[in-house]
């Protein structure tokens, strides 16, 4: 493997390990801000008691986030050095603002939130846990600005002088719509993993038949957040469809494991992939599939028979207009020749300014200017390069789907069983449901970022920086010896964080969590 | 001066203010470095958990600095992390086993232990002050790196920035950046006995202890700096001239020093300061303000640094290997347009620090005692 490869893998790694913690905060800092809202205006001690008691997960659960967090922050510079330089003007300023505005929310609040609660008015302590709250989706919504830029580069230009891409319109880079889908998205999609965590565990110790009230009252809370959060998700996922069809057509077309595309293209339900398709062969794409006619034409374009193309129709620059017309846009061996003319033209810049003449310089810049959009392409070899891994992009967004639909169902009925029939709460296969579902939602979770992140391969920029130009320059083994001290040290957090998370419940459901937390 | 060069000034600023924050905050890794020598369970105890409501402050403030440094002056950004590799990554490895280790540390089911966890925040408490010390010392004593933007059109090898092939491990062997980083751990150590001398309300014993240590790391700690001083008013350093070109220049920093004679005022009330928390902490029994003197202290100190390694055109980030290389706040920052919205944003600083400050205020309004921590539901 290359430095490359290992670059990737480490950054997946604390991604993926960042990602199992993050969903949680940011969910569970809403559930227990509603517990103690309760607890404020109906001063019912039991309320401030399930307070407690699930603030204490959300505070073995917070620690272990930061942990992995501030690697995520460094590894652009440590990891990815010219990305840092190419893009740090316009990526730089949502990871500041971030910090600024948000972690010094939490950081601050989140203390008083564990240590406030006799030092300071209950109106103050109830502030702080919303504030805590507020800080944590802050920070998400500056994290997902600078992630949805990558994805759909807004809002700046390329600046030859200085190398580098230089912001122009910072509105149009933090309300870009992909940033604000994916804001959404990722927020609602906690709420639904938070939901469904207190669900699973309210089901435990249900079916343990220990703290009954108090598992039911966190069971109807954790199902109506969760349900609100799921239906949620689903909206703003649809929402993302639409978006990554028009910004992001490869990685559509990569997450349905569709080759040559056609008017009302139908959606693979479920399929296996040829593992030999390469694109450009003549080879079946599918082993066996199970369709929905017209489904993927609705939900990239909210229109049964419009067209969407494949891997192929991209590559070939093929599209089709509604009214059936064959257009030819721009194939990528076309961007290839017209990113290595930008690449030359920058080559030429250079040497103009290094000569001092102006008049080249001019002409170079202009030729920088007009072919810059395929910047990226001048790097590849062969249209092929520029194709994401299709089968993990494929089969994570059926993980993906499926399991949210699984959770959204198991969603509905906890939340009207608990809120109209109490007596199905009584039933084990219910409580079955309710805990078979906390490590499914933590499965679908993370196959959502590996449909966004790794759908986008190989771009760190979208169509200007293949990740293989954003390295830094470490030998592959020093990233290597990284990557394993980082998977042991995170594996090891893990598991004690898993440990502490089961002891606790386990020794709550012991005693009386009612008593225990006042 | 023109509207980028007052603006990168600005931010330089604002850099040294974050920097000196979190040189003052590693009053919590100086705390840790000292919990072995807890007497007894309480007393180790009472610090951990007096330390323990401050972590996520110092915390934050380190990813913040980072996360401004990247916004302000993303050439050091990628030059740095990239390069220095072994150097930052040993630095965050200390600080993600420290996020965990106060949560986790005496909650039953911890897997490793309470010793485990302790020696952890230890080891972030000695490695996160030292190496911290060493990276900015490589501001004054440069490092050894290559800056070529062109590098990007080499697909085969389009590194911009590139560095020596020990890749970090040569500055933690530089003395010179580890007297830097030692004095700073010492220092670390020296607030936190004067932040435990304010927030902890142990036995009296607990107390004359700490008001001993505080004079004792002070007392090192002051040794170390002037050495630090001393070397740094010798060194030679790279100034960058109107045409951009860097040239060396002996007693660079002293120049500055007494170029900017408000930075030399600054500094010498800072270490006065510094000095007058540190040792009336040590000798007067009853005086507890120590840390706001200490702290404040520091912080100009700190911030004078900053400001003699980067202001008059100095290159704070001197390449050893190429001088052309080297980074100024001229040649690193970001564009006119992107310094301009982080200015905007930066007006929510003096916000941000007022509810920090209301909030502790209000949580240190009394010393943490035994009983209180015996009735306390969360503590570590």
């Amino acid at each position: 493997m290359t430095v490359v490869d290992w670059s990737r893998a480490q950054f997946a790694l604390t991604a993926m390990y960042h990602w199992l913690f993050v969903p949680l905060t940011i969910g569970l800092s809403v559930i227990v801000g509603i517990m103690e809202t309760i607890y404020y205006r109906t001063g019912n001690e039991r309320w401030k008691a399930l307070t407690k008691f699930w603030m204490t997960l959300f505070g073995i659960n917070f620690a272990i986030g930061v942990a992995t967090g501030i690697i995520l922050e460094f590894e652009f510079g440590t990891n990815w050095s010219n990305y840092s330089w190419f893009v740090g003007d316009i990526f730089g300023a949502p990871l500041a603002i971030e910090g600024l505005l948000a972690f010094f929310m939490e950081a601050t609040f989140v203390a008083v939130m564990f240590f406030g609660w006799n030092k300071v008015s209950r109106g103050f302590h109830l502030a702080s846990t919303w504030l805590t709250a507020l800080g944590v989706s802050l920070s998400a919504l500056w994290i997902l600005v600078a992630n949805a830029w990558m994805q759909n580069p807004v809002g700046m230009e390329f600046d030859p002088e200085q190398m580098r891409n230089v912001m122009s319109d910072f509105m149009a880079v933090a309300f870009n719509a992909v940033a604000m889908n994916k804001f959404f998205h990722a927020v609602f999609s906690s709420w639904a993993l938070a939901g469904v965590f207190v669900v699973g565990v309210s089901s435990w110790l249900l079916w343990r038949r220990s703290n009954v009230a108090a598992a039911r009252s966190s069971l109807k809370i954790g199902a109506w957040f969760g349900l609100a959060g799921m239906l949620l998700t689903f909206l703003t996922g649809d929402g993302s469809a639409v978006q990554v069809a028009r910004v992001q057509p490869m990685k559509l077309a990569a997450m349905e494991g569709l080759y040559d595309g056609k008017v009302g293209q139908e959606l693979v339900g479920f399929g296996i992939l040829n593992a030999d398709k390469r694109p450009g062969d003549d080879k079946e794409a599918m082993h066996f599939e199970i369709s929905i006619p017209n489904g993927l034409s609705l939900l990239a374009n909210h229109d049964i028979n419009s067209f969407v193309p494949g891997i192929n129709d991209l590559i070939e620059g093929i599209e089709i207009t509604p009214a059936g017309d064959t257009l030819r846009t721009v194939g990528y061996e076309e961007r290839i020749a017209i990113g290595r003319r930008a690449q030359e033209a920058l080559r030429a810049f250079n040497k103009a300014h290094a000569a001092g003449d102006t008049a080249a310089m001019n002409a170079a810049r202009a030729d920088v200017a007009r072919d810059f959009r395929y910047f990226g392409y001048g790097y590849f070899d062969s249209p092929e390069q520029a194709v994401p891994p299709v089968a993990l992009t494929f089969y994570s967004f059926r993980v993906m789907v499926m399991l949210g639909s699984f959770l959204l169902l198991v969603l509905v009925l906890m939340a009207f069983a608990a809120s109209f029939r109490p007596r199905v709460l009584e039933n084990k296969w219910v409580h079955y449901a309710g805990m078979v579902s906390l490590p499914l939602v933590w499965v679908c979770s993370q196959a959502g970022w590996i449909v966004a992140e790794v759908g986008r391969q190989p771009w760190t920029i979208q169509d200007l920086l293949p990740v293989g130009a954003g390295i830094s320059d470490v030998p592959a083994s020093s990233v290597q010896t990284t990557f394993w001290i980082f998977a042991v040290i995170f594996t090891l957090l893990l598991v004690a964080e898993v440990s502490i998370m089961v002891r606790f419940i386990a020794r709550s459901s012991r005693s009386d969590i009612e008593k225990d937390n006042i | 001066m023109t509207e980028l060069e007052i603006l990168q000034a600005y931010w330089w600023l604002l850099i040294a203010v974050l920097g000196s924050a979190l040189v003052f905050l590693l009053f919590v890794q100086g705390g840790q470095s000292m919990l072995w020598q807890a007497r007894t369970q309480t007393e180790r105890q009472l610090m951990v958990n007096s330390l323990g409501r401050k972590w996520e402050l110092t915390f934050t403030t380190l990813v913040v600095f980072g996360g401004a440094f990247f916004a302000s002056f993303p050439l050091f950004y990628s030059t740095s992390f990239g390069g220095a590799y072994w150097l930052w990554m040993l630095i965050l490895v200390s600080f993600v086993v420290q996020a965990v280790s106060y949560e986790y540390r005496r909650k039953s089911g911890n897997v490793y232990g309470t010793r485990v966890y302790d020696s952890l925040l230890m080891f972030n408490g000695l490695f996160g002050c030292v190496m911290l010390g060493v990276a900015v010392a490589m501001m004054f004593f440069g490092a050894e790196f290559t800056v070529a933007k062109g590098n990007i059109l080499d697909g085969s090898n389009p590194v911009i920035s590139r560095w020596a092939p020990t890749h970090g491990l040569e500055a933690m062997a530089d003395w010179r950046n580890l007297l830097l980083g030692v004095a700073v751990f010492f220092l670390a150590r020296a607030q936190a006995a004067m932040y435990f001398v304010n927030n902890i309300c142990g036995d009296g014993a607990f107390a004359t202890r700490m008001r001993r240590a505080a004079g004792v790391n002070g007392a090192v700690f002051a040794l170390l700096f002037v050495a630090f001083l001393l070397v740094l008013m010798f060194a030679s350093g790279l100034r960058q001239g109107a045409d951009g070109i860097f040239v060396a220049e002996q007693n660079i920093y002293l120049h500055n020093l007494l170029g900017m004679w408000w930075a030399a005022v600054l500094l010498l009330a800072g270490v006065v300061m510094a000095l007058y928390g540190i040792f009336r902490t040590a000798f007067d029994r009853r005086w507890r303000a120590g840390i706001w003197f200490g702290g404040t202290g520091t912080a100009l100190v700190v911030m004078v640094l900053f400001f003699l390694a980067g202001y008059r055109s100095t290159a704070y980030y001197p390449s050893v290997l190429d001088a052309q290389s080297s980074l100024s706040i001229a040649n690193s920052s970001s564009s006119l347009f992107t310094l301009k919205v982080m200015s905007w944003v930066s007006v929510l600083v003096p916000f941000v620090l007022a509810y920090i400050a209301y909030v502790w205020r209000k949580m240190n309004a009394h010393p943490l005692t035994p009983s209180e921590l015996h009735r306390e539901h969360h503590q570590y």
